[in-house]
């Protein structure tokens, strides 16, 4: 400790500065692991059971059933006609879409906010009130049992069309059936795409169970007709955002709450909030979740039911268009005449569906022991009130547990582990600056083993074992083959065949770009079975010792770290360490003992894999001194915006009035604006470091007022010129703040320009290879 | 109408009266069942429901639908019988304070050892309490019974047993339901049960104020009685007010059926004296309110027994009501019914009409305790009212009372609300029935004990917004936990309303299974109300609207009145009771 706080000092005037830090954050450190020895010497039998329960090897699953199957065999028409009764709640009679509104505005909730509203704005009450049934009216559903059959029947086509199975579990069926019967139920899809909400409503209509009504946003009202026709299949519509507009707040979540408190039908909503595009789970948004609970934590209903859905595509429809929205090509505005266009998309093959309708949570059992119910005893229960510290970590840590448990159930197919495979060799060839790709059998052999070992991790991988691997190989590559190709036998990545030459360098990094997070969101499919592991093996790589306590320090810092980018729950890292380690101490690849973890012999090849499969995340968060841009992937703006997000939660940076300023002794606070004819530039410095000294967390974030001015030049369309003289002004700018001794900035930096518009990685001072070449035919 | 062939002209009329409790109680009362020796529910040889003994109305009748309401709601069968060991002899011999006793000879109050007056006065009738007995397992029983005759009585034996160091529990009607009669294991010392039931009459009359000054041992019948004959009553009537003394009522802050009429126990005491180790509390005069800082009589109601006894108490009387009027109301469901209770509630003067009971009394598993009564009438309802869901509907039952024009006044108006819940009126006979019925359901939980089936009965209060969350979650926590415990059988889980305020309600559970089958029901019982009562805190229930708290529901005082409440309690009990005489330990 002590030689490195004097290294320190030598380095850099602000070390002390961040060393007090550094040493706090040691002494939490410290107690968390206290906790963890002590949990370590408890009784062994304990342990031992606790043990088994997390051992993922041993969870049960249940078989899908292909519900496709039926459809090719029978009349789609006879199907969207036929008699549907679907059980509900407690046997309530349906109630109308009119009645539930009425049933909203005449609630106590909506009165007393009403009210509140009109003594605090001077409004009249009937203006207010008007104003509520405007707010419901664009809000509410109106479920049609005609729209639902009109979708069951074209939806029958699509989906024959587009894939070859959808495999729903029809165990999963009964239980969601047996809840819906005896508690209001929720249900909480993960999102990958906008099919996710149709395809829930069409298999619960082709099972006969209830018709969810679903949070959607917004944007879809931009839709006219389609918007309109999703209200009628169920949906209801909420605004993005809309801070403290109280009214809205009421009538919103009093509607949602009528609905579930009298179980008219279940109610599902999306706890990621919106698509994840990097099939990542994101880290779950708790609004809703707080409205759903809201009736069994207030006591109006007996309990709620959460049922966890897991919904994996084999092949995303919008894949490309992910890819490229991460890059910064703007999100196409969701529209009519959009989505006949993707008509494109029809002929095309994309697999398989998977659908696991996983166990029902009871709201009740949840919060056994962790929320006192009587603290609503002392208020009218329709006063909203903002919800107390206990309950929101409640609700947070229920939305972690459940975001876990639709991960758990995703299915995995084998071009998830292809796909891991080859963008590890991918890289492997960029830092050697050559392409060569993976042998077939090589890629083979090593996905054989990725197989067993994710296995082992209790991947849900649907890796036909009756076929020989090679065949799994190249059949899974077959479907994928606008993502690889395969020469002389050797895989590699590249974009598709076929399309017309790129218009210059720019389009091509950009179609390689596009490729490579095509493959990143197959590989993160698998991440949640590797993560805790990967964390792990990362911590023993950057440790200096086998000393547990460090490794575990370390371990602690990544988790803590990389909470926004990966689902982990708060407050469990000896957990996550305790599983981390039970699972590879399982599979031979470390030796644990009370003072020391070790690699085996056997263990390298694992810890090797682990640790790359995290290295593309770390390289995200930080730029290490004398390193060069490596991973393509860190261009993805989803992955910048977790590392503002960490940053900022660390305390790394703060926000300052909407921006994230300088937080440094030797800059002063506050954003630093810098005005130059064609760009204003507010410039943002984001900086933290590591347990181990050497290395550094710096990024360079370049506020949204850059993005604007550089709109016309983004994806590289503009003129070349001008944005290389604003980049070098830039770098002007730069040096002339953050003076290179203080931060060793001459050897590299990073440079985001916007997350959404525009992307370009360049390492300072001295470009990499690749884009030195570039920049000198430029 | 009706399926029984008898009238119920008064309430009180059905109890065939006896002259005050003897000393030795186990004479003509259970030791281990509720109420008199005489009268109990069992199936004849030919397997039909009777109800034995002189006592009542129903005494000496057959019950027809009972059976089938026990067997088809607890899955009870007759074959399965578990009959109490009858095993008196398990008591341990008496832990005697020598000093103590002589100098008690001296006083010439009379006093008792004997194995059977101790083990009477051990006990309450909580269901685990009531199953012991029944088991033969008999715990820590007082060592020593004493009756004093009269408030000096009171004065000279606590003084002994401050300066002995003796342990008191006063005891009463012996019908606590919160384990507050059971002697602490812990104590050490020699416990001496005192028995207020000699001191038992109604010392005056004051006609000019109404009130009367009566000794704190009666119980409610005899006062009751006592009172008719002069013209008066009280209108204080608790469901147990054949056994329950007014002591008692003063000491848990009791409440009775008519409590909308004439008040719970604290509205009805003018004054009270109480014998502590400290002294004779009492106040200087019967001025009908003071402003005198905190009521001190608020540190004796609802005391349990852990500061003094009370010996002497001036209650309100009133004339006897001269005109009395039952009915009943049929609703569609509960809610409505509970709708209609908070309306009347609201728009009702309170000073002349009793609402008493609303459950789904008429819903089977429910309303079965009540089925065989009402068999017929939910026919006739189910027929003539189509569009009554029969496992739906509820009935409120009624009692007016006070002057004519006034009762039927208010009987109208009544009505007129109930009308616009949905409300049927459903005659007063029902009505009539509901009422007696309070004074025989008791009965029925040693029947349930003859075969396999345990029950018991809870109560709480809660605000009106509440009351049909709480009912709803409570009975659905009861089912649900039954289930979790490997009860076999759908339990009994059912409530009603039974008492309205402005404010809120009580509501009343009643729970019940079948435990064959299981290693320790009572535990699993135990458990199952533990359950219960969490549910109904966190529902916002109170932890008792007149039950009290005892030992049975003391670990959840301090969440309930604050740490500093507790603490306010306890300085009280310090000061007053410093060596703990009083030691039952009830409370906190």
């Amino acid at each position: 400790m002590t030689t490195n706080r004097e290294r320190h000092v030598e380095r850099s005037p602000s070390a002390s500065y961040d060393c007090s830090k550094f040493d706090l954050w040691q002494a939490q450190l410290y107690m968390d692991s206290s906790c963890l020895l002590a949990s370590l010497h408890g009784s062994d039998t304990l342990l031992f059971a606790d043990m088994q329960h997390r051992d993922p090897m041993l969870q049960k699953r249940d078989e899908f059933e292909d519900m496709l199957e039926e459809r090719r065999n029978s009349s789609d028409l006879r199907y969207a006609l036929r008699c549907y009764t679907p059980v509900l709640y407690k046997g309530v009679t349906p109630c109308t879409a009119g009645a539930l509104k009425n049933m909203v505005l005449q609630s106590a909730q909506i009165h007393f906010v009403i009210g509140q509203v009109s003594n605090e704005t001077g409004r009249a009450v009937d203006d207010i009130q008007e104003e509520a049934s405007a707010i419901l009216e664009e809000m509410a559903h109106s479920l049609q049992l005609s729209t639902v059959r009109f979708f069951a029947f074209t939806l029958s086509k699509v989906f024959k069309t587009l894939f070859r199975s959808i495999c729903v579990n029809e165990e999963g069926i009964q239980r969601l059936q047996q809840a819906i019967q005896e508690h209001p139920v929720v249900l909480l899809p993960s999102h990958r795409s906008y099919m996710d909400f149709l395809l829930m409503s069409y298999i619960l209509y082709t099972y006969d169970l209830a018709l969810p009504v679903i949070a959607a946003g917004m944007d879809f009202m931009g839709m006219k007709f389609v918007g309109e026709m999703l209200r009628m299949s169920g949906a209801f519509f909420i605004r993005r955002s809309f801070g403290g507009d109280k009214l809205y707040w009421a009538v919103f979540s009093e509607y949602v709450k009528t609905m579930l408190k009298n179980g008219f039908a279940p109610v599902e909503f999306f706890l990621e909030g919106t698509r994840s595009r990097t099939s990542k789970s994101l880290t779950p948004k708790l609004g809703l979740l707080n409205i759903a609970m809201d009736p069994f934590l207030k006591g109006e209903v007996f309990d709620v039911h959460l049922v966890p859905v897991s919904i994996s595509y084999e092949r995303i429809l919008e894949e490309a268009l992910y890819a490229r929205e991460l890059l910064g090509v703007p999100k196409p505005k969701e529209s009519t005449s959009g989505l006949f266009k993707a008509r494109k998309v029809l002929s095309e093959d994309y697999g398989s569906i998977h659908v696991y309708f996983g166990q029902p949570v009871s709201v009740r059992r949840l919060s056994q022991g962790k929320v006192d119910r009587g603290q609503f005893n002392l208020t009218p229960r329709h006063i909203p009130k903002r919800p107390s510290e206990e309950i929101h970590s409640f609700v947070n840590d229920s939305a972690y547990g459940l975001v876990r448990a639709q991960e758990e159930n995703m299915v995995l197919k084998p071009w998830v582990l292809l796909a891991s495979l080859l963008l590890q060799n991918h890289h492997g060839d960029q830092a050697s600056g050559r392409a060569r790709g993976m042998a077939l059998d090589e890629l083979t052999e090593q996905a054989v083993w990725l197989r067993d070992l994710s296995r082992q991790y209790g991947a849900f991988l649907h890796w036909p074992d009756h076929v020989p691997p090679p065949e799994v190989v190249s059949s899974s590559l077959s479907l994928h083959r606008g993502l690889v190709t395969i020469t002389e036998g050797r895989v590699q990545l590249a974009s598709e065949q076929g399309e017309p030459p790129p218009v210059g360098p720019e389009e091509e990094l950009l179609r390689q770009a596009v490729t490579v997070l095509s493959c990143v969101s197959y590989r993160n499919q698998a991440l949640h079975v590797f993560l805790r592991p990967a964390l792990l093996a990362s911590a023993v790589h950057a440790a200096s010792s086998s000393g547990k306590q460090e490794i575990f320090n370390s371990f602690s810092f990544l988790r803590n770290m990389f909470s926004n980018e990966f689902i982990l729950c708060p407050g469990a890292t000896v957990q996550d360490f305790e599983e981390a380690c039970f699972l590879l101490v399982k599979t031979g690849a470390l030796h644990v003992s009370q003072q020391e973890v070790v690699v085996t012999e056997r263990g390298h090849r694992t810890l090797a894999f682990l640790t790359s499969v995290l290295d593309p995340f770390l390289q995200g968060y930080q730029v290490r001194v004398r390193s060069r841009l490596r991973y393509t992937e860190v261009l993805s703006s989803d992955l910048q915006k977790n590392a503002l997000a960490a940053l900022l939660r660390l305390g790394a940076v703060r926000k300052i009035k909407g921006y994230v300023g300088f937080d440094h002794p030797r800059v002063p606070v506050g954003s630093v604006e810098y005005a130059r004819p064609r760009a204003r530039l507010k410039l943002h410095h984001l900086e933290f470091i590591s347990t181990n000294e050497s290395v550094w967390f710096v990024a360079i974030r370049v506020s949204t007022d850059v993005k604007q001015q550089l709109r016309p030049y983004s994806a590289f369309g503009g003129k070349h010129e001008v944005f290389i003289r604003i980049m070098n002004e830039f770098i002007q700018i730069m040096n002339e703040f953050i003076r290179p001794t203080d931060f060793m900035m001459s050897d590299s930096f990073a440079v985001f320009f916007s997350s959404e518009t525009l992307l370009l990685k360049c390492s300072g001072a001295c470009w990499s290879d690749g884009e030195a070449e570039r920049r000198a035919r430029l | 109408m009706s399926c029984l062939n008898f009238n119920v002209s008064h309430v009180l009329s059905q109890l065939n009266l006896c002259q005050y409790l003897p000393f030795h109680r186990q004479e003509i009362m259970k030791w281990n069942g509720w109420g008199y020796s005489d009268s109990r529910f069992l199936f004849n040889k030919k397997g039909q429901a009777e109800f034995t003994g002189k006592r009542y109305k129903l005494s000496g009748m057959i019950i027809p639908g009972l059976k089938e309401w026990f067997e088809g709601t607890f899955g009870a069968n007759l074959q399965h019988k578990s009959p109490p060991i009858l095993n008196s002899s398990a008591v341990r011999p008496p832990t005697l304070n020598e000093a103590f006793v002589e100098e008690l000879k001296s006083t010439g109050v009379p006093f008792s050892h004997d194995a059977e007056d101790r083990v009477f006065r051990a006990y309450g009738h909580c269901v685990h309490e009531i199953f012991a007995l029944r088991e033969g397992r008999i715990g820590r029983v007082p060592d020593l019974v004493v009756w004093p005759n009269c408030h000096n009585d009171v004065v000279k034996i606590v003084e002994l047993a401050c300066k002995h160091n003796v342990c008191l529990i006063p005891y009463g009607g012996g019908t606590s339901v919160s384990s507050a009669l059971e002697c602490p294991s812990e104590e050490t010392r020699s416990i001496v049960s005192l028995d207020t039931s000699q001191m038992n009459r109604i010392l005056w009359i004051d006609e000019k104020n109404l009130t009367a000054h009566v000794e704190a041992g009666i119980v409610g019948q005899d006062l009751e009685r006592l009172l008719n004959e002069s013209g008066y009553c009280t209108g204080h009537e608790p469901d147990s007010m054949e056994f329950s003394s007014l002591g008692g009522w003063v000491a848990t802050r009791a409440s009775g059926m008519k409590k909308n009429i004439y008040g719970n126990i604290e509205d009805l005491v003018v004054h009270i004296k109480m014998v502590t180790p400290r002294g004779v509390i009492e106040k200087s005069c019967q001025g009908p309110r003071m402003s005198t800082g905190p009521d001190v009589h608020h540190f004796i109601l609802g005391s349990e027994g852990t500061l003094g006894v009370v010996t002497e108490v001036t209650m309100k009387i009133r004339p006897m009501p001269e005109y009395q009027k039952y009915g009943s109301v049929v609703f569609p469901n509960f809610e409505q019914g509970v709708a209609c209770l908070r309306e009347v509630a609201k728009q009702v003067t309170p000073d002349f009409y009793l609402i008493f009971s609303s459950g789904h009394a008429l819903k089977p598993q429910v309303s079965s305790i009540f089925t065989s009564f009402l068999d017929g009438l939910k026919k006739i309802y189910i027929t003539k009212f189509k569009g009554f869901d029969p496992n739906r509907l509820c009935v409120a039952t009624l009692l007016f009372e006070g002057n004519r024009e006034k009762v039927l006044q208010h009987e109208k108006q009544v009505y007129d609300i109930a009308a616009k819940f949905g409300g049927l009126a459903a005659g007063e006979d029902n009505g009539q029935r509901g009422y007696m019925l309070t004074f025989v359901i008791a009965y029925l939980r040693d029947l349930g004990m003859d075969y396999y089936v345990m029950g018991e009965s809870f109560e709480t209060s809660v605000p009106w917004d509440r009351v049909l969350d709480i009912c709803q979650n409570v009975k659905a926590r009861i089912v649900h936990e039954c289930k979790e415990r490997g009860v076999q059988f759908t339990p009994l889980s059912t409530c009603r309303v039974t008492q309205t305020y402005d404010a809120g309600a009580c509501v009343y559970f009643y729970f019940g299974f079948n435990y064959r089958g299981l290693s320790d029901p009572v535990h699993v019982y135990e458990q199952v109300e533990h359950a219960a009562r969490e549910e109904i805190l966190a529902n916002g229930g109170s932890l008792s609207h007149h039950h009290g708290v005892g030992k049975l529901r003391k670990e959840w005082m301090s969440e309930t009145v604050s740490n500093v409440g507790i603490g306010m309690l306890k300085s009280v009990k310090d000061y007053v009771d410093p060596n703990n005489i009083f030691g039952n330990r009830n409370l906190f």
